[in-house]
C-alpha cells in the first residue's frame, strides 16, 4: 500500500505528484525555494493545497471537492504521519520520557503502557539514560535522537524528515545518519535533504524538485550516474552540458559539439547519427532528441593553450574560483569544474580571471537522453 | 573599560542610557509621591478601629470575594477569547478585537450604564430574565459582572500578546503526534503560556478590586451586598475623612501585597525556530 | 448772615463729596465691581457659584435673570454634592458663592473661616416618595415602603438627603430596608426613572424637576425632616460686590418666587 500525492498551491507555485511505496525511503532534494518543505507541510496536514488529493495506505488524507461532491480533509492528528524537523521541537515543559510518551498517550494508551513504549523507543535511539532530563539539558544531537524516538513511538504510516541533520554539528550527524538507516529500514519515509550522503545512505529513490515542480526522479544510483537536472548534476558532482543529440555527441548552444560515449537509451541507437543533423563541426544545434553530456571534474585537464594531438573536447573558459577539494584543487569556471593537483595549479599560475582551456577525452564523457 | 552607567557591573552590559534613568525616576516618583502624600495623612492613632469597623470589614471582605469571582470569570471567558483572537482566522477579527478592548477606554460609569440597560429590570435581556425570576441589579452578582466587564480586556490583552509570540510550532508537532485539539490545548498550549496567563489574571484581580463607577451605576451601594471598598471610601469622604484615608491605605496595601506576590513579568516562551520555514518560497 | 450760610453749605458740599468718594472706593479691588443701587457704575465680571445638585434648575434660572439684569456679568455654575463642593472650596477651588443643601456642610466652610459674614438660609426642602409612572409596587403610604419585596432606593446616611430619610423613618416608625443607599440624590432619582427601583426617597424639588418621569407620593408626616439651605459668599473671593448682589437676588422676592415654584419651602 502506497502513498500517493498530488497537490497544487498556486501562491507558492507548487505543482507536485509523488508516490512512495510501502517500505521505501524517498529523498526529496532540490535548491532553496524548490518547495520541499511545503511538500512536507502538505503531507503532514499543516497546509491545505488549492487542489489535489492524497491517499496513504488506502486512507484518503485529503481530496479537493468538485461540484457535486464535497472535499475531504483529514486533520493532522488523524493522519498517522510523523514528522522530524531540523529543530527537534521537544516540548520544553515535559521530561524526555514524557515527550516520547506523548504520542502513545494521545492515542489513548494509559500511562504505564505509554511509558513502556517510550522507554523501548528511547532504547532504539540509544537515549535511555536521558529519560529523566528536560529538553533544555540536551545537546542538539541528543535532542534529535529523542525527537526521532518521539515520532516513531506513534508507529506512523509515513515518516517525514525535513533536513533532520541540518542543525547538527559535524560530529553528531554521522551517528544520527546510521541510526536513521537502521530505523528507516522497512518503513515508509520521505526525507528532505541537501546532502548527497543522506540520499546515498538512506534513500531508495531520489526526487528532485525545482521551483515547485518535480524535475527528475528515479533510483538513487541512476540519478547520480546520469543526472538530468542542474541540481542533480551538482549532487552527483558531475559536469553536465545539455543540447541535442548529434552523432556520438551532444551539440550544445554555448560549448559547441561535445563528443562522448553513448550510454543508456542512446547506446542501442549508437551507429546511425540522428536524421537531419550533420556529423560534426558547424551548424546550430540540430533537431536531434535532447541529450546530456556528463563527465566528472577529475577527467578534466587544464591547459593554457589548446592541445594538439588526438581529438578531445576542448572548452575555452574563464576561471571563476578555486577551492580545496580533498587533496585536489577544484577549478571552477562557471558551470564547469576541473579537479587538478596543487602542483599543477601552481605551475599554471591559475587565478580567478585566468583564461584557460578545459580538455576532456571523449571516452570520459557519458551521453544520455535528457 | 567603557562607562557602564550608574550601576557599574563589570562584565555586564545594560543598554540603558543614563538620561533614561532620569526620566524613569521622574515617572516612578510621579506615582510614588502621591501615595506617600496619602500615607502621610493617615490617622495612625485611630487606624485599627477605623479599618476594623463593621462597615469597613464588610466592604473589604466583599471586595475580596467579588474580585476573586470576577477574576475567575475573566479566566473562563478570557482564555478562549485570547486564543481565538490570537490564532483563529475569521472575517471581522480586527473589529472584534477593537470592541473587546473598549472597556479599557470607556469610562467605567458608561460601562455600568450599558450593563444596566442590558440586565436591568427594563433592560434588553433583563426583561426576559425578570420573567424567569432572575433579578440581577442591586445584587452581589451585579458587582461581579461589573468588575468582570472592566477587567476582562486586561487578561485578554496580556494573554493574546503572549500567545502570538509563542507561535504554534509546538502545537503543530503535538498534532502530528496524534493529539486532538483539546488535548493539545490542555497539555501543550496552556502550560506553555501559564506565566502570561497568571500575570493577566493578577492584573484583572487588581482592576476588579479598584472598580468603582460601573459597580455604583449597575449594582448600587448597600453594606455587605454591593458596597465594595472603593464605594465605602467614597461614602466615608462625606462625613469621616480619617476613615476614608485609612480605608484608602488599606486598599492600597492589599493591592500591593497581591500584585507583589503573584505578578511576575511574563517570561516570553522561546519561539520555536524551524529553518525550513525560512526557505524562500 | 451770609457767612453763616456759607459755612454749612461748604460743609454739606464737603460731606457729599466725601460720601460719594467713600461710596466709590467702598468696593473691594477688582474688575469694575463698584455697585450702588441705581448707582453710576454697572456690575461686570464673572461670578463662580458652587451650588448643591438639588439647586440646579432654580439656580440656572436665577443666573440667567442676574445676567439679564446686569449686562456685562456672567455667572458660572458648578453643581455637585454639597460635601464635595465644600472640600473643593477649602482646598482652593475658585468659588465666589457657596449654596449648600444643609447647614452641616456650610458649617465646614465656617470652621475653615472661609464664609463671608453670616450665611443666610434661603430655602428649605423636605423629602417625598417617588415611584415610576405606573407605580408597579402600588405604593400609597410611607408604610408601604416596608412591604417585603419592594425595591426601595435611598440616599446613604452620610449625605444630607440620607440623614433626612433616616430622621423621617424614625419619626414615622417605618423601617425601610433599601436595596441600595446611593451617594447622591440624583442617583436615587435615576434608579426610579429607569424603572430599576420600585420607589425612592428624594427631595420634593427633585420630584418636581422630574415631571412625569416619576409619580410623587407625599410622605404626610407631622414633623418631616427639613433641610435648610444656606448661602454665603466665600471670603477669599475677589468679587465680593458681585457675590453680594447675587445673594441678594437669591434671598430676595425674585429668588423666593423661583424657588417656591420649584417646590422649595420658605426659609
Amino acid at each position: 500500500m502506497t502513498l500517493e500525492l498530488s497537490a497544487v498551491i498556486a501562491e507558492r507555485h507548487l505543482d507536485v505528484a509523488l508516490t512512495v511505496g510501502g517500505s521505501e525511503t524517498v529523498a526529496v532534494m532540490g535548491p532553496n525555494g524548490a518547495g520541499k518543505s511545503t511538500l512536507v507541510q502538505v503531507l503532514s496536514g499543516l497546509l491545505r493545497p488549492d487542489a489535489g488529493h492524497a491517499t496513504l495506505g488506502g486512507r484518503t488524507l485529503f481530496r479537493t471537492g468538485s461540484p457535486g461532491s464535497p472535499g475531504e480533509w483529514l486533520p493532522p492528528h488523524a493522519r498517522g504521519v510523523g514528522v522530524l524537523a531540523q529543530d527537534a521541537l521537544l516540548f520544553p515543559h515535559l521530561s524526555v520520557l514524557d515527550n516520547v510518551a506523548f504520542g502513545p498517550r494521545s492515542q489513548g494508551r494509559g500511562r504505564a503502557g505509554a511509558d513502556a513504549a517510550a522507554r523501548r523507543w528511547l532504547g532504539e535511539v540509544d537515549a535511555v539514560e536521558l529519560a529523566g532530563r528536560k529538553p533544555g539539558q540536551l545537546s542538539g544531537g541528543q535532542a534529535q535522537r529523542v525527537a526521532l524516538a518521539r515520532a516513531l513511538a506513534t508507529d506512523p504510516e509515513l515518516l517525514l524528515l525535513d533536513e533532520p541533520m541540518a542543525a547538527l554539528d559535524i560530529n553528531s550527524a554521522p551517528f544520527l545518519r546510521s541510526l536513521l538507516k537502521r530505523v528507516l529500514a522497512g518503513r515508509r519515509a520521505v526525507i528532505v535533504t541537501h546532502h548527497v550522503l543522506d540520499a546515498l545512505m538512506l534513500a531508495d529513490r531520489i526526487v528532485v524538485m525545482d521551483r515547485g515542480r518535480v524535475v527528475e526522479e528515479g533510483p538513487t544510483a541512476a540519478i547520480l550516474a546520469h543526472p538530468r537536472s542542474p541540481f542533480a548534476a551538482s549532487l552527483a558532482g558531475l559536469n553536465v552540458l545539455a543540447g541535442s543529440l548529434a552523432g556520438a555527441g551532444v551539440r550544445t548552444s554555448d560549448a559547441g559539439l561535445v563528443a562522448g560515449r553513448l550510454t543508456g537509451a542512446f547506446a542501442g541507437a549508437a551507429a546511425a547519427p540522428a536524421p537531419g543533423s550533420p556529423a560534426a563541426g558547424t551548424g546550430s544545434p540540430a533537431s536531434g532528441p535532447e541529450g546530456l553530456a556528463a563527465f566528472p571534474p577529475s577527467a578534466v585537464s587544464v591547459f593554457l593553450a589548446p592541445p594538439q594531438g588526438s581529438p578531445r573536447n576542448c572548452f575555452p573558459v574563464t576561471v571563476t574560483e578555486l577551492e580545496p577539494h580533498g587533496d585536489h584543487i577544484r577549478i571552477r569556471a562557471g558551470r564547469l569544474a576541473a579537479d587538478i593537483s596543487p602542483a599543477a595549479t601552481a605551475e599554471l599560475r591559475l587565478q580567478p580571471g585566468s583564461r584557460v582551456f578545459f580538455v576532456v577525452k571523449a571516452a570520459e564523457v557519458a551521453i544520455y537522453p535528457a | 573599560m567603557p562607562d557602564l552607567g550608574p550601576r557599574n557591573r563589570p562584565g555586564g552590559y545594560h543598554a540603558v542610557p543614563r538620561w533614561v534613568y532620569l526620566l524613569a525616576a521622574a515617572g516612578a516618583l510621579f506615582i510614588l509621591v502621591p501615595l506617600l502624600g496619602m500615607v502621610a495623612k493617615v490617622n495612625w492613632a485611630q487606624f485599627i478601629p477605623l479599618i476594623t469597623s463593621e462597615s469597613s470589614l464588610d466592604a473589604l471582605l466583599l471586595s475580596l470575594k467579588t474580585a476573586a469571582a470576577s477574576t475567575a470569570l475573566c479566566i473562563i471567558f478570557g482564555v478562549p477569547l485570547a486564543l481565538v483572537l490570537a490564532r483563529a482566522q475569521f472575517a471581522g477579527q480586527r473589529i472584534l478585537r477593537a470592541l473587546i478592548l473598549l472597556p479599557l477606554v470607556v469610562p467605567p460609569v458608561v460601562g455600568g450604564l450599558a450593563l444596566l440597560y442590558t440586565f436591568g429590570r427594563e433592560g434588553l435581556l433583563g426583561k426576559s430574565l425578570n420573567v424567569l425570576g432572575i433579578d440581577i441589579a442591586f445584587s452581589t452578582t451585579a458587582v461581579v459582572m461589573a468588575q468582570a466587564f472592566v477587567a476582562l480586556p486586561f487578561l485578554v490583552l496580556s494573554l493574546e500578546g503572549t500567545l502570538r509570540t509563542a507561535g504554534q510550532r509546538y502545537e503543530a508537532v503535538a498534532a502530528t503526534l496524534g493529539a486532538r485539539p483539546s488535548t493539545v490545548l490542555r497539555r501543550i498550549t496552556v502550560p506553555l503560556v501559564l506565566p502570561g496567563l497568571l500575570s493577566g489574571a493578577v492584573l484583572s484581580f487588581a482592576r476588579s478590586l479598584g472598580e468603582f463607577g460601573a459597580t455604583l451605576t449597575f449594582a448600587g451601594s448597600l453594606q455587605g451586598v454591593t458596597r465594595t471598598l472603593p464605594l465605602e471610601i467614597y461614602l466615608q469622604r462625606e462625613t469621616d475623612p480619617d476613615a476614608a484615608v485609612a480605608l484608602s491605605f488599606l486598599l492600597i496595601a492589599v493591592a500591593v501585597v497581591v500584585v507583589a506576590l503573584t505578578y511576575r513579568a511574563p517570561r516570553q516562551p522561546k519561539p520555536a525556530v524551524d529553518a525550513a520555514e525560512t526557505a524562500v518560497p | 448772615m451770609r457767612k453763616l450760610f456759607r459755612l454749612p453749605a461748604a460743609a454739606a458740599a464737603a460731606l457729599l463729596l466725601a460720601a460719594s468718594l467713600a461710596a466709590c472706593s467702598g468696593g473691594a479691588a477688582g474688575a469694575g465691581t463698584t455697585a450702588a443701587p441705581g448707582g453710576t457704575r454697572a456690575l461686570s465680571g464673572t461670578l463662580n457659584v458652587f451650588a448643591a445638585a438639588s439647586l440646579k434648575q432654580t439656580f440656572t434660572q436665577l443666573a440667567a435673570t442676574f445676567e439679564k439684569d446686569n449686562p456685562g456679568t456672567k455667572v458660572s455654575l458648578d453643581f455637585d454634592g454639597s460635601s464635595t463642593l465644600v472640600s473643593q472650596i477649602t482646598q482652593g477651588a475658585p468659588a465666589d458663592v457657596f449654596a449648600s443643601a444643609d447647614q452641616a456642610n456650610m458649617a465646614k466652610l465656617e470652621k475653615a473661616k472661609m464664609a463671608e459674614g453670616t450665611p443666610a438660609v434661603f430655602a428649605t426642602n423636605v423629602l417625598t416618595i417617588v415611584v415610576p409612572p405606573g407605580n408597579p409596587a402600588n405604593i400609597a403610604t410611607f408604610a408601604d415602603l416596608a412591604k417585603p419585596g419592594v425595591k426601595v432606593v435611598v440616599c446613604a446616611a452620610q449625605v444630607p438627603c440620607g440623614a433626612a430619610a433616616k430622621s423621617d423613618e424614625a419619626s414615622a416608625g417605618v423601617v425601610v430596608k433599601p436595596v441600595s443607599e446611593e451617594l447622591n440624590v440624583t442617583s436615587v432619582l435615576g434608579k426610579v426613572t429607569s424603572g430599576e427601583a420600585d420607589a425612592g426617597l428624594v427631595y420634593v424639588t427633585d420630584a418636581t424637576t422630574a415631571g412625569d418621569k416619576v409619580k410623587a407620593v407625599p410622605l404626610k408626616l407631622a414633623s418631616p425632616a427639613v433641610n435648610k439651605y444656606p448661602i454665603a459668599a466665600v471670603s477669599t473671593s475677589k468679587n465680593q460686590a458681585l457675590a453680594a448682589a447675587f445673594i441678594a437676588l437669591v434671598t430676595g422676592p425674585g429668588g423666593r418666587k423661583v424657588l417656591g415654584s420649584a417646590g422649595f419651602g420658605a426659609p
